[in-house]
């Protein structure tokens, strides 16, 4: 898995791509958490991620709900098919704010 | 009748979930099924196995034997490990309303599988989950 970050408009964009899974989840969890921590709005691009598992899906909820309890935003872009499939299994596809790419979450 | 497919045993370390995820799918594309209803089989055994690293040997390693069987109706995949036996009736999935991270393992096992058995390992020593999948989507 490859987790890099860029800034664009208000946002950090945490860009996923390759396999989530348990050995790998821990980075992107560390790097949504520490980039809401550091009081950014953070949208996690997961048009890269080919699977993700439940600990993949558990850093994307930690994620939320932190950025919930700051008055922070919190999103996801670009969704892949794998990563759909698995949130739609853990019934959170409707919790998630989801849209096709950041400038829809720019111009919101 | 089934027969067995593919049998092998790993350490018990995350690292080592690729390596699952792509016996899996060798697994099932013997059997021509679906690329969706492989994807669907991968997740599945991938938490099960998840559930073995973190809470069967609680992250401090231990051995787990995969193997997958065949018969005419299911393609199994199967889990063995010699952690503590685990009371079979205390592994449930849990309400998802209830947004929080984790505790997902088991409703996806269970979603995604036509047949899911707890069984006590053999001797009564350490435990088998054993996952069996019809060719057809979930």
């Amino acid at each position: 898995m490859e987790c890099v970050t860029r800034q664009e408009g208000a946002y950090i964009i945490v860009v996923l791509e390759g396999e989530v899974d348990l050995h790998y989840s821990p980075v992107a969890r560390k790097s949504i958490l520490d980039n809401l921590k550091n009081n950014n709005h953070v949208l996690v691009d997961l048009s890269g991620v080919k699977y993700i598992d439940s600990s993949g899906i558990a850093s994307l909820v930690e994620g939320f709900q932190l950025a919930r309890s700051s008055s922070l935003e919190f999103g996801l872009v670009g969704v892949s098919d794998a990563a759909i499939s698995v949130l739609k299994l853990a019934r959170l596809d409707k919790v998630f704010p989801i849209k096709d790419n950041v400038n829809d979450f720019i111009n919101a | 009748m089934s027969e067995l497919l593919f049998q092998k045993s790993f350490n018990a370390e995350t690292e080592q979930l690729k390596y699952l995820r792509d016996w899996v799918r060798e697994s099932a594309a013997q059997r021509a099924f679906a690329p969706e209803r492989i994807d669907q089989m991968v997740i599945g055994v991938n938490e099960a196995c998840m559930n073995i690293i973190e809470h069967g040997y609680a992250k401090q390693g231990g051995e787990i034997l995969f193997e997958v069987f065949s018969d005419q109706e299911y393609l199994i995949f199967q889990l063995t490990d010699s952690a503590c036996t685990v009371d079979c009736s205390t592994i449930k999935s849990r309400e998802l309303d209830d947004i929080r991270p984790g505790g997902l393992g088991v409703h996806f096992i269970q979603e995604v599988m036509d047949k899911v058995e707890y069984l006590p390992g053999k001797g009564g020593c350490g435990n088998i989950i054993r996952m069996s999948a019809k060719p057809r989507l979930k």
